[in-house]
C-alpha cells in the first residue's frame, strides 16, 4: 500500500458521498428513501461492530447496549424535553457518554478474560439492558415503548437522510483513518496475535478498551440516528435479533474492513424489504425468515470470507 | 565488566516437574553468550523466566541490578529484554513490513496516536527498510508474514527483535526447524548483530558446533541444573558435560 493508492481510494469514497448527496433528489420515493437511511444507520452500527470482531478479533454479543442507550436516550430526551434541537442533543450526548461510560466499565472489568469469556458476559449484561428497560415502564414504556415527536427541522423526511448521511460519512472517514493509524495497525496485531503484541511491549488491554469504547460510542450515535428514523423507541433496540443481525452484516460483508459491514448492512436490510413484500406473491414468502437463512448459508459457502474479503483475495491471486 | 542480567537460584516446576532448578548465573554486557543443552533441559522455559512469559516459583532476577522478578512482559521489554521465539510468533496476516513496523512503532512515542495516517511516520517507514536490509528480508517487504518460507519466518523474527533496539537479545534456537541450506543466512544474520558490539546477546542452540565459535561464554543445562559453565573451549573439555550431554549422543 503506498499513499498513491490510498488517495485513489479516497477520490473514489468522495464520489460516492457526492452521489448519496444527489440521491434523495433521484428517489423521491419514501418508502425506498426509508430503506437506504436504515442502510446508513445499520452500516454504522456495523462499522462499530467491526472495529471490535474484524480489527482486533474481540467477539462480543453485546453490542446492542451501546445502539439501544443512544435510542433510548434520544426518544426519552425529546418526548420529555420537546421536539427541539436542543433536546435532541442533550438526549444524544447522554447516550454517548453513557456508551462511552459503559463500555469503559464493561472493557476495564472483563477484557482481560479470555474471549469466550467475554463474548458471554457482554450477551449476559445485553439481556439485563433489556430486562430493565422492560421494567422500567414509567421511562421506557416497556415492551409497547412509545413515539415521539421530532424536532421541525429533521421531520422533512430529506432532511433527514442529510444528517443520517452526514453522520455515515464522517464515521466512515473517521474510521477508516483510525483503522490506518499506528493505534489502528496494533489492533491487527492483537487480532492476529495478542502475546506477541504484549512482548513487543504493546499492552494490549488499554487498547481493547479504546477500541470498545469507540466501538460504543460509534454504536450509539447509530442507535440515536434509528430512533429517529422510526420516531419510536421499544425494547426492541436492546433485542438479541439486532445482535445477530449486526454479525450476519458483519460476516457476510467481510470483516477486518470498513466497506464489507457496509455493504453487508445493505444486503440485509434489501433482503429484509424485498423477501418480506414478495408475501403478497407467494404464501412462501411469508416464511422470508427461511429464505433469508438459506440467502446468509449461500454466502457463506460462496463468500467465504464475507463478500469483500473473497473478492479482495481473488483480486490478491490474479496479482501473483 | 558490567553485569547485565542476573538470576539467582530460580527454580520452576510444572505440578511435580521442575523444569528449571534453582539456577543462577550472570550473563555479561555486551559479552555473546550461549545456553545448550539437549531438549526438554529447560531452555525454553529459563528464557521465559527472563523474558517475563513466566514467573519463577522461587529465586529472584535481576536487570541493570534492579529485581525484575514481578514484572510483567511487557514492562521487561520497555526495560531492554528484547527476546525471539523457538515456534515462530509473528502476525501471519500482517505483512513482512508491517509485522516489523509494528515492532519499530512500539519503541516510539506514538504507540496510542489514532488520528494521523501511518504513513505520516517517514522514520518509521526508513528504521523499517534498514532492518529488513539487516537481515536479508527487503525482497519479501510486501508478502504476508503466512507466505514465508520457515527460514524467512526466522529472520522476521530476529527483526523483529532487532527493531525493539533492546540492549539484550535473547534468541531461541534461530535455527530450529531450518533446513540445512537456510542456517548459514542465519548465522551471517546474528554475525553482523555481534560485529555491531553494542548488544548483549543470549543464544539458545542445541547444536555446538554453530555457537563454539561466536560465544564468549557458555552455559549448559541438563534436567533443568546449570551443570557446567565457561568457555567454549572449557566446556568441550568439561568432564561432566561430556558425560552427562556430548557423550549422550547429543
Ligand atoms: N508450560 C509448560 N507446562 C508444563 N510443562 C512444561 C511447560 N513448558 C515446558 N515444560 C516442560 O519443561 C521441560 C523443559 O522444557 P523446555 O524449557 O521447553 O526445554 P528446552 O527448551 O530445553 O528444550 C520439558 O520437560 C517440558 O515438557
Ligand atoms: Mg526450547
Amino acid at each position: 500500500m503506498n499513499i498513491q493508492n490510498l488517495e485513489k481510494s479516497t477520490w473514489f469514497y468522495l464520489c460516492i458521498t457526492l452521489l448519496l448527496f444527489i440521491l434523495p433528489m433521484v428517489i423521491t420515493e419514501r418508502s425506498l428513501q426509508f430503506i437506504i437511511i436504515q442502510i446508513f444507520i445499520f452500516g454504522i452500527f456495523a462499522m462499530s461492530y467491526d472495529l471490535l470482531l474484524g480489527y482486533t478479533g474481540i467477539i462480543s454479543f453485546g453490542h446492542v447496549i451501546f445502539f439501544g442507550l443512544g435510542a433510548y436516550t434520544t426518544g426519552i430526551a425529546l418526548d420529555r424535553l420537546g421536539a427541539t434541537i436542543g433536546s435532541l442533543v442533550i438526549g444524544a450526548f447522554i447516550g454517548v457518554l453513557l456508551a462511552a461510560f459503559v463500555s469503559l466499565l464493561v472493557g476495564m472489568l472483563t477484557l482481560r478474560l479470555k474471549s469466550h469469556f467475554y463474548a458471554m458476559l457482554t450477551l449476559a449484561l445485553s439481556g439485563l439492558f433489556l430486562v430493565a428497560a422492560e421494567k422500567w415502564r414509567p421511562m421506557t414504556g416497556g415492551n409497547d415503548g412509545f413515539t415521539f415527536r421530532l424536532p421541525d427541522i429533521i421531520r422533512e423526511p430529506n432532511h433527514l437522510y442529510i444528517l443520517c448521511l452526514i453522520f455515515f460519512v464522517l464515521i466512515f472517514f473517521g474510521l477508516r483513518r483510525l483503522t490506518n493509524s499506528p493505534f489502528g495497525k496494533v489492533l491487527m496485531a492483537i487480532r492476529e496475535n495478542e502475546n506477541r503484541t504484549t512482548s513487543l511491549g504493546y499492552k494490549v488491554v488499554y487498547y481493547k478498551v479504546i477500541a470498545s469504547i469507540v466501538s460504543g460510542v460509534v454504536a450509539s450515535l447509530a442507535g440515536v440516528l434509528y430512533a429517529l428514523s422510526l420516531r419510536f423507541v421499544n425494547t426492541g433496540v436492546f433485542a438479541t435479533d439486532l445482535t445477530i443481525d449486526v454479525l450476519l452484516m458483519t460476516i457476510i460483508g467481510g470483516v477486518g474492513t470498513l466497506i464489507g459491514p457496509i455493504i453487508g448492512a445493505g444486503l440485509v436490510e434489501l433482503a429484509h424489504h424485498w423477501l418480506s413484500s414478495l408475501a403478497d406473491v407467494h404464501w412462501i414468502f411469508e416464511r422470508w425468515i427461511i429464505l433469508y437463512g438459506t440467502l446468509y448459508i449461500l454466502v457463506v459457502i460462496f463468500f467465504p470470507l464475507g463478500i469483500i474479503g473473497t473478492i479482495r483475495s481473488k483480486l490478491a491471486g490474479r496479482n501473483k | 565488566m558490567g553485569v547485565i542480567m542476573e538470576t539467582k537460584d530460580v527454580t520452576v516446576s510444572f505440578g511435580g516437574h521442575v523444569a528449571v532448578d534453582q539456577v543462577s548465573v550472570q550473563i555479561l554486557e555486551r559479552k555473546f553468550t550461549s545456553i545448550i543443552g539437549p531438549n526438554g533441559a529447560g531452555k525454553t522455559t529459563f528464557f521465559n523466566l527472563l523474558s517475563g512469559q513466566m514467573k519463577p516459583t522461587n529465586g529472584s532476577i535481576y536487570f541493570k541490578g534492579a529485581d525484575v522478578t514481578k514484572r510483567s512482559a511487557t514492562e521487561r521489554t520497555r526495560l531492554g529484554i528484547g527476546r525471539s521465539f523457538q515456534i515462530t510468533n509473528v502476525f501471519p496476516n500482517l505483512t513482512v513490513f508491517e509485522n516489523v513496523r509494528l515492532a519499530v512503532q512500539s519503541q516510539a512515542k506514538v504507540r496510542y496516536q489514532m488520528f494521523a495516517h501511518f504513513n505520516q511516520y517517514k522514520q518509521f517507514q526508513e528504521k523499517t527498510d534498514e532492518i529488513l536490509a539487516l537481515v536479508f528480508l527487503q525482497d519479501k517487504a510486501n508478502s504476508l508474514a503466512m507466505n514465508l518460507a520457515h527460514g524467512e519466518k526466522r529472520k522476521l523474527e530476529i527483526a523483529m527483535l532487532l527493531a525493539l533496539e533492546t540492549e539484550l537479545l535473547l534468541l531461541d534456537e534461530p535455527t530450529a526447524g531450518m533446513s540445512l541450506e537456510e542456517v548459514p543466512a542465519i548465522i551471517d544474520v546474528i554475525h553482523e548483530i555481534k560485529q555491531q558490539g553494542n548488544r548483549t546477546i543470549v543464544l539458545i542452540e542445541h547444536k555446538m558446533d554453530m555457537i563454539m565459535g561466536m560465544s564468549d561464554e557458555v552455559l549448559v543445562l541438563y534436567h533443568g541444573e546449570l551443570i557446567a559453565k565457561g568457555t567454549p573451549n572449557e566446556i568441550v573439555h568439561n568432564e561432566i558435560v561430556q558425560s552427562a550431554y556430548l557423550g549422550g549422543g547429543g
